[in-house]
């Protein structure tokens, strides 16, 4: 296939409009986001303005988005922290075989694909009828790790079967105790994709609804917000809202990118002493 | 020694373990529990009765609901798997390096980390009354009166599943793609295949864990939606999701576990079958 083929060219422009599919109505919402004072859901654009990211620092005008979004923070830091260090334990008990272990597996695939309002439900009558409170740090935050964990878990299924065995047997060879192999050896190997565990952690939680619906409690976490905000606001508040948060989602993919980037980079300069002698 | 090993393995399952058995384990114990207590107007009470299931049963709305939350599973299912097996298709064999491949790949998965509530509401500028459909098929003189079909319809909500899982058949696809032997591909080439025999013969095979993985995803998870198909219906169509949400917001816990252990039911039959077609660990 030296030239372009025909092929090709019908092929990246069907993937060209999955693309625009994929993000012109969040764009459009973006640019809807600074409709003039008097702009409606829909364009025309009746001026140009930032008149909505404005209203959304007034408190009394869309209810309490700046409490949800700070609630969302610190729940998608607890849900990211925990999958990580979940994930990874039950990645490295997957690798050798125990009892059980085939029922463990099918119980986190369940859990990915339970429907979530069964979640939701299921763990909201257990709270109602033990007397506890729902909250979103404990029942919601119950309620979303059976969501990101089993991505985790994938995730950890899928580093472990690229994993070459030698490097540890090469540590055991050379005395080190099970816990160096681990901190030492296998811990630095797969840590770019522990980022890639840790956006998924996060990003997955900070955007759950179904899920933390039912257990989430008085206080809302901020798409439960938004939810609400569907159903009583009719500016286009809501848009900058949106476009907000999109590129809060945004940035803190950039973040882990760059994360992942870095350490490539710093691997690549450090990562090997070939060549320079002894 | 053998015990060791044994205990270690259990000690690093444990957290993932106890997290499901509160989470996951409880809850759907409880739910079943609970489809056969009673309620009154206010409040649930224990009861060891059938009433809900036959209640649920023997209501024509179930059947009704159940047929629409399939008709919505199927077609979504066609849509996602057309799209996302051409466009896994697309950047596994036709893109060239490798540096390229990975910046469309995270272009195709990077909205999966933003909010689906958001995606959903984007669409309202552009299928309503006055959207942007409306208005271009208007000024092309396609049409004369907006249409009334794109929002608040079957049609809006099957966009939006499409919009929001496809995701979910490109990524397994496009993992077990780049898992082909190439020389498998060569020695059709060799032989004389077309492209398109090649695709048909050699690729889709050879794929096909990848769409199984795909196809459970997305069957499962249009089956248990329920806030999507409120919000693109405008609160007009129902699924079986809705049919649990409405029961619990009027405090018919009860009623709504018994819907709930029949959808959950039919949701792990739909996934044993699939689950015969592909071996999900050795697939990652």
């Amino acid at each position: 296939m030296e030239t372009r083929s025909r092929a090709f060219y019908l092929l990246a422009g069907f993937f060209t409009l999955f693309l625009i599919f994929l993000y012109g109505p969040t764009l459009t919402i973006g640019i809807l986001s600074f409709q003039g004072p008097r702009g409606g859901l829909t364009f025309p654009m009746n001026g140009v303005s930032t008149h909505w990211f404005a209203e959304l620092f007034q408190q009394q005008a869309v209810g309490d988005i700046w409490g949800a979004f700070r609630r969302s923070f610190a729940l998608g830091l607890m849900v990211m922290v925990s999958t990580l260090f979940v994930a990874v334990t039950a990645g490295l008990a997957f690798r050798k075989k125990f009892t059980g272990s085939g029922v463990l597996f099918y119980l986190a695939i369940t859990s990915l694909v339970i429907p979530s309002i069964l979640i939701s439900l299921g763990v909201g009558l257990i709270f109602n009828q033990l007397g506890l409170k729902v909250h979103w740090a404990t029942s919601g935050f119950g309620s979303q790790l059976t969501w990101t964990l089993p991505f985790g878990l994938l995730i950890m299924f899928a580093v472990f079967n690229r994993f070459d065995k030698s490097f540890e047997e090469a540590a055991r060879d050379q005395g080190a105790t099970p816990w160096q192999t681990i901190r030492f050896v296998i811990l630095p190997i797969i840590a770019p994709s522990l980022i890639g565990v840790g956006l998924f952690g996060f990003t997955l939680s900070y955007d759950e609804f179904a899920r933390t619906l039912l257990t989430a409690g008085s206080y809302n976490t901020l798409p439960l917000e938004i939810f609400g905000m569907t159903t009583n606001v009719t500016t286009p508040v809501i848009y900058a809202l949106g476009t907000l948060t999109t590129l809060f989602s945004l940035g803190i993919i950039v973040v882990f990118l760059l994360l992942v980037w870095g350490m490539g980079r710093r691997r690549a300069r450090r990562g090997s002493d070939a060549g320079q002698g002894l | 020694m053998f015990k060791s090993r044994d205990l270690i393995a259990y000690a690093q399952a444990a957290p993932l373990g106890l997290v499901l058995l509160c989470f996951l384990v409880a809850p759907i114990i409880m739910i079943v529990i609970v489809s056969f207590w009673g309620a009154t107007e206010f409040s649930i009470y224990p009861a060891f009765q059938f009433d809900n299931y036959a209640f649920l049963f023997g209501s024509p709305v179930t059947y009704k609901v159940f047929l629409a939350t399939f008709k919505y599973a199927f077609i979504t299912w066609a849509f996602t798997l057309g799209i996302g097996f051409t466009v896994a298709y697309f950047l596994a064999f036709y893109v060239r390096t490798q540096a390229m491949q990975t910046v469309l790949f995270l272009l195709c998965t990077i909205p999966f980390l933003t909010s689906n509530i958001i995606r959903m509401i984007s669409w309202i500028p552009f299928l309503g009354r006055n959207g942007i459909a409306n208005q271009t098929l208007m000024s092309w003189g396609v049409i004369d009166a907006p249409l009334e079909w794109l929002l608040y319809s079957d049609f809006s909500v099957i966009l939006a599943f499409v919009h929001l899982y496809t995701l979910f058949m490109v990524v397994p696809i496009f993992n077990t793609m780049m898992r082909i032997d190439t020389s498998l591909i060569e020695a059709a080439y060799d032989n004389g295949a077309t492209a398109l025999q090649t695709l048909w013969h050699v690729i889709v095979p050879l794929t096909k864990p990848g769409i199984m993985i795909g196809t459970i995803f997305v069957v499962t998870l249009v089956m248990g939606d329920f806030i999507t198909v409120r919000f693109m219906s405008g609160s007009q169509k129902a699924n079986v999701g809705r049919l649990i949400s409405n029961d619990i917001s009027l405090l018919q816990y009860p009623s709504a576990a018994a819907t709930a252990v029949v959808l959950l039911c039919t949701v792990l039959l739909v996934i044993a079958v699939l689950l015969r077609f592909v071996n999900i660990r050795k697939e990652l």
